[in-house]
């Protein structure tokens, strides 16, 4: 079974996010790093880049597929977590203690249409 | 299978040859050449008898798997027989011979052959033209979606950059329509594996270049709603691109073009029985409907009135060409090929291939659907994909089943593929196998899926009877060793 870890939100393409005054860390889920297998890379965008809410900001691939990262709030990247350059194999070990991308959050950022954990749970039951 | 990695430069011994020149009968000497003209040391050439070569060659190749070697179900590839007489035909030095900036009238054979063939998938696919040019599946994808464009600009419509493509496709179709500019929006699956109409409707609108299909699809399931798929597109001003990767089980039976089609690839290598994989190049023509035929890529061979071929290169004033997409003609040694398959199995032969393949693909589908997972019921075209073992509660996965497969002398089917399923693997016998052959590989899925619940260690660590044994992906990806060198640097060449 998945970790679900409560307080955080979720997307439907399975990044959580942690919000945290006016910035938000983004990561994989639990549910998404088992669905993936051995994590070999992860693509991350460059510090400033600006995405919308939905928008494609890097991938993660692993020995079984390569799959787009899509961006669950937007803003503006103001952190990329270096240390998944070398160790990208951290996302398997924990992958709500590694966050992937921080984004200073603009003034719309949807963070609002996120699921809570409850949400996130009950679909992926249904996957 | 033996094991054998050396490298021939290993093999080499100061002074050893396998080799005499013929005495310098030409009267000058090397002195005559200028000095920077002139080595100043030897080649770097392995120094080896002609039985190192000769047995170093062999021992290399007998750790290939090949469709000669044994069966071959990997799906969406249609490793089908490559009969032998295509390479009879292809290695006639009449055609070997020839060279690609040979004038047109000394090629007539060659050109006819080009235009006839184009003639023949015409009328296999019911579409209007074909270039041959392409040379593989997914430079047929490129250019089919070149002509796609070129035909919308053609008409002052350039709005249309967006681009449909179902989560079911091939990994090369959204891929392609990236290289070629387009915006790829994803159409999702229905329930049943199908496109879901519902869910299409809303994509659809005046910025819609085309779709994207394989029909059957990638579950090796007969999209049933694409006639009306068709119209829906058409009507917003789209046009419909097949990919022709499972092209075979409709071989001689329907018709992409009688389904609404405009544009579409095949893949000579898959459904027309040329070598490909590690085996040789391959070739992707395009087909079209009439009215995209004035937007193929150059060049084109074209018949005079006088029955003489030429070669139009798409030079003159107002031609509509959506441009060139190979140096010459493609990979025409690959075109004889496909042309020798048509040839010899006929008109009515050919209508075998599609039901044959078909009936192999359900045959081991329904034999092993107790044992393996389905997630789609129903009748499958040439392929179909099953999620995993029924039982999984002892962890083994679709890796270790394809691992244990190689154990046993089978070629591991597709797997991980399509990502609709967290375990697939896709099957696709080709028509090319007999029963006796098909009941050998059913017979080992079930040993194998009996041992995931006696001893799934055994599956787990598989395979043990190959030349090394389960190679380790992820270092392998994480920290690649990329040459030789770094290979020894690394203190990994064994026993060296």
């Amino acid at each position: 079974m998945a970790k679900i870890v409560e307080g955080l939100l979720y997307s439907e393409s399975h990044e959580w996010v942690r919000v945290d005054g006016g910035y938000a860390c983004i990561g994989i889920t639990d549910y998404a790093q088992q669905a993936l297998g051995a994590i070999s890379y992860v693509e991350m965008p460059d510090e400033g880049e600006e995405f919308a809410r939905g928008e494609e900001f890097g991938a993660v691939e692993s020995v079984k597929a390569a799959s787009n990262l899509y961006c669950p709030v937007s803003g503006v990247v103001s952190q990329i977590n270096e240390e998944l350059v070398d160790a990208p194999e951290l996302l398997n070990q924990d992958a709500f203690a590694n966050w992937i991308i921080k984004v200073e959050l603009d003034a719309s950022s949807h963070v609002d249409e996120l699921m809570d954990a409850a949400a996130y749970v009950e679909m992926c039951s249904k996957l | 299978m033996k094991y054998y990695d050396k490298l021939i430069f290993e093999l080499s011994k100061e002074g050893r040859k396998g080799y005499s020149l013929p005495r310098n009968t030409w009267g000058r000497s090397l002195e005559e050449l200028p000095q920077g003209l002139r080595r100043s040391s030897g080649p770097c050439l392995p120094q080896v008898s002609e039985p190192d070569v000769v047995r170093h060659y062999t021992n290399l190749s007998q750790m290939n798997f090949g469709v000669d070697s044994g069966f071959y179900p990997l799906g969406s590839c249609t490793m089908k027989y490559n009969p032998k007489i295509n390479e009879e035909i292809a290695s006639m030095q009449e055609f070997s011979g020839l060279h690609p900036l040979q004038p047109a009238s000394s090629v007539q054979g060659a050109l006819m052959l080009y235009r006839d063939l184009a003639r023949a998938l015409s009328e296999i696919t019911g579409m209007a033209g074909f270039t041959l040019a392409p040379f593989a599946g997914a430079h047929g994808e490129l250019t089919g979606l070149m002509i796609i464009r070129s035909y919308h600009n053609s008409r002052g419509d350039f709005r249309r950059t967006r681009i449909i493509v179902p989560d079911s496709a091939h990994g090369t179709n959204p891929a392609s329509a990236a290289v070629c500019g387009l915006e790829v929006v994803q159409v999702k699956s229905n329930s049943a594996g199908l496109v879901d109409v519902a869910d299409l409707k809303p994509l659809l609108d005046d910025t819609v270049a085309g779709i994207m299909m394989t029909n059957p699809n990638t579950l090796g399931l007969f999209e049933k709603d694409i006639k009306e798929i068709a119209s829906l597109v058409h009507e917003c001003g789209g046009l419909l691109y097949y990919d022709g990767a499972n092209m075979n089980p409709l071989l001689g039976t329907v018709r992409p073009g009688d389904m609404g089609f405009d544009v579409m690839h095949l893949n000579l290598h898959k459904t027309f029985s040329t070598p490909h994989g590690g085996g040789g190049p391959g070739a992707g023509p395009v087909g079209v409907a009439a009215h995209l035929v004035p937007h193929l890529p150059v060049p084109r061979v074209c018949e005079g009135e006088d029955g003489a071929f030429h070669v139009d290169y798409g030079q003159c004033a107002g031609d509509t060409s959506c441009g060139r997409v190979s140096g010459f003609m493609g990979n025409f040694g690959v075109l004889l090929r496909a042309y020798s398959y048509v040839l010899a199995l006929g008109k009515q032969n050919i209508k075998m291939a599609g039901p044959l393949a078909v009936l192999g693909a359900n045959y081991i589908k329904e034999s092993l659907k107790d044992c393996f997972r389905l997630p789609v019921e129903g009748v499958c075209k040439h392929e179909f994909v099953f999620d995993g073992l029924a039982d999984q509660s002892s962890g083994v996965t679709t890796l270790d089943i394809a691992k244990r497969l190689l154990d046993y002398g089978y070629h591991a089917p597709t797997i991980y593929f399509p990502l609709l399923f967290h375990q697939s693997i896709m099957i696709e016998p080709t028509e090319t196998e007999s029963k006796e052959t098909l009941d050998g590989f059913i017979e080992v899925m079930r040993r194998i899926a009996g041992e995931a619940v006696a001893d799934p260690q055994i599956l787990k660590s598989a395979p043990h009877g190959t030349p090394v044994r389960r190679l380790d992906e992820v270092t392998a990806a994480r920290r690649p060793v990329l040459t030789y060198r770094a290979l020894a640097d690394a203190g990994l060449a064994a026993g060296r």
